[in-house]
């Protein structure tokens, strides 16, 4: 359930670009030296957050880099003490083509669905801005009702739709689109099939979320500047390459590496469109895949560290960003 | 929790069709009336398609199965009934599941916020050694997902005898949800200047109450917003409660839904939907409420100088 984070500054309400910020307030260190009892505050109002970190995520994430260094087996559970093995996990997994083919899968998969993503967040976040008040309402509904439904309902209702005997998507292809094949066509029972239908779950939920964090930045963007670059004779597509894209690159580029980071983990999808009859072993990504390891802790261990290892190399280029961007 | 569940922080800036709409004023040629109106349809095509499967969970949830298993689709349930619901709701399970939900959403909510706001207020308004460094921890920690820790978390909570616990999924939870709490609210209580609780001092009031006359009401919007975000994570998660409760007696709600849709696929999918009703439409009502009273807020809170 890791955080979905927002960007603070795209959190921030809209401001006048032209005006400058005040310089945010930043607890500077006392000139003097404050009592023991003074100094303590601040660390006493950080136990009550640490406490649960620390029980919660802290100790399973050491345990775990622990275990992956051991043999955690049956006996293990009945009370052996677990037997160093060194890297040994690391190797029987990382030699096997299987998990080769599951971490190519998961990269594959999450770069065609950020960028699906991205591209149509884009491209309906500019459509918002060229069109009157009531088409633009209308699609920030449409987008809203997506965006705020539970995911396991709408994984529920995509499965309803592309039911193979009274799904409306076979119907929609085979009777007013005459494409008789697909009439009782099963969508999950192939691989190939299987990842296009999650693809287009995820991309359908994870739309709105870029439209609307670039709608704002688009809205950022001066009128003085585009109306300049109009008087100048500048088309509409150039205004838009060559001034409003650069002005939101920042915000485009943080949401397009948060869909990176959300699509490599992508779980629950897959979960629950494999257990709508999808051969498990072919279509597992990366969670699915760690999951489906649970009984055997040590290379379970190991294959979640990898998956982080994974994860934090694509976040910390993230963070560096947040960093720099927020003073501190 | 799952990927594509994007925080409700995001919504207020953009989403609010209260902010002006700054291009409407430009003078606007005839081939641009027909292009803009071209788009326009456009735009409406892509919501209803946007919309359409939600649309299709409600639709399908008033139907017959009889209705529901025909070569034709039907699209306007003009003759549905409520059966559906009552035969979801005649099986106690729903009921169970609710509960446990209500629990585990409702102690993650108070831990998280609580927590949450005195971390944000010792980061933000004091100097102390490690600020930086335990601000860059919840900056790193907020991106660990789930999917790389679960079957861990599994094993330590195993071990204190917490699986199947409401505790159990509570911790795991205020956990997850704690580090972009912390980050959000660190921002809101940076926004309120310290000069105006300065102000107040000066005027003779203590610190303490100071920052609860002056700043805290400041901050009302800030908490809503970040308790927003925690119930809708912790009331839709799905992937952590599958490894931590897996007793089937207590359940939360969407691995429920997930209990329905495997004992009625391909048999009553109108039942399945009915499930699945029940649980979104309050959520995505709720979610259009606060976002509109949210946007209101922040605004609000920008316009105060």
């Amino acid at each position: 359930m890791a955080a979905p984070p927002l960007p603070p500054e795209t959190a921030a309400p809209p401001r006048d670009p032209l005006v400058a910020e005040p310089a945010p307030a930043r607890p500077v260190p006392p000139r003097r030296r404050l009592p023991w009892r003074a100094r303590l505050g601040p660390y006493v109002l950080l136990v009550p957050a640490l406490v649960p970190v620390a029980v919660g995520l802290g100790y399973p994430l050491v345990r775990q880099f622990v275990l992956s260094f051991q043999e955690y087996g049956l006996a293990q559970q009945f009370g052996r003490p677990a037997e160093w093995v060194g890297l040994r996990n690391y190797t029987d997994l990382l030699s096997d083509p299987y998990v080769w083919g599951v971490i190519g899968r998961s990269i594959a998969f999450c770069l065609v669905n950020a960028g699906l993503t991205m591209a149509i967040g884009v491209a309906l976040a500019v459509l918002m801005t060229r069109v009157g008040r009531a088409a633009r309402v209308t699609l920030q509904v449409g987008l809203l009702l997506a965006w705020g439904t539970p995911v396991l309902a709408t994984l529920t209702v995509w499965q309803w739709l592309f039911d193979s005997q009274y799904g409306v998507v076979n119907w929609l292809l085979s009777d007013p689109l005459g494409a008789e094949g697909f009439r009782g066509h099963s969508w999950t029972i192939e691989p190939a099939s299987f990842y296009l239908v999650a693809t287009v779950i995820v991309v359908w939920m994870s739309v709105p979320f870029v439209v609307f964090i670039t709608y704002a930045a688009l809205l950022q963007v001066p009128d003085e500047c585009v109306e300049a670059a109009q008087l100048d004779g500048a088309s509409a597509w150039q205004r838009f390459r060559h001034l409003s894209l650069p002005l939101i690159k920042p915000v485009l580029l943080i949401a397009g590496l948060l869909q990176v980071i959300w699509d490599l983990r992508v779980f629950t999808q897959i979960h629950v469109l494999q257990k709508a009859g999808a051969p498990t072993r072919e279509t597992h990504l990366l969670g699915t895949y760690v999951y489906s390891l649970s009984r055997e802790f040590s290379l379970a261990g190991a294959m979640a560290t990898v998956m982080l290892v994974i994860t934090l190399c694509l976040t910390g280029f993230y963070i560096r960003r947040m960093l720099r961007e927020e003073d501190l | 929790m799952s990927a594509a569940v994007p925080p409700t922080a995001a919504v207020p800036t953009a989403a609010s069709p209260a902010l002006p709409a700054r291009r409407s004023r430009r003078r606007v040629r005839p081939r641009t009336r027909a292009v803009r109106w071209l788009l326009g349809t456009l735009a409406v095509v892509v919501a209803l398609v946007w919309a359409f499967p939600i649309y299709w969970m409600v639709s399908s949830a008033f139907l017959p199965t009889a209705r529901l298993q025909t070569p034709e689709p039907t699209f306007f349930p003009f003759d549905g009934t409520l059966a559906n619901f009552r035969q979801v709701l005649t099986d106690g399970s729903f009921y169970g599941s609710f509960r446990v939900s209500l629990a585990v959403t409702g102690l993650t909510l108070v831990c998280a916020v609580l927590f949450a706001f005195v971390a944000a207020l010792a980061i933000s308004r004091f100097w102390f050694r490690g600020r930086k460094a335990f601000i860059v921890t919840v900056l790193v920690v907020q991106m660990i997902p789930a999917e790389g820790l679960f079957i861990s978390q599994y094993a330590v909570l195993d071990d204190w005898g917490l699986v199947n616990s409401v505790l159990g999924l509570t911790i795991v939870y205020v956990a997850a949800i704690l580090p972009f709490t912390i980050w959000m609210l660190r921002g809101f209580v940076t926004g309120v200047p310290i000069e105006l609780e300065e102000a107040a001092m000066v005027d003779g009031l203590s610190r303490t109450r100071a920052f609860f006359r002056i700043t805290f009401p400041l901050l009302a919007p800030g908490l809503v917003a970040s308790g927003v975000y925690g119930f809708l994570q912790a009331w839709n998660e799905y992937t952590l409660a599958l490894v931590v409760m897996t007793d089937p007696g207590e359940r939360t709600l969407p691995l429920w839904l997930q209990g329905l849709v495997e004992a009625n696929r391909a048999t009553d999918w109108g039942v399945v939907m009915a499930g699945a009703t029940l649980i979104a439409v309050p959520v995505i009502a709720f979610f259009l409420m606060v976002q509109k009273r949210m946007s209101a807020g922040l605004v609000a809170g920008a316009v105060k100088g």
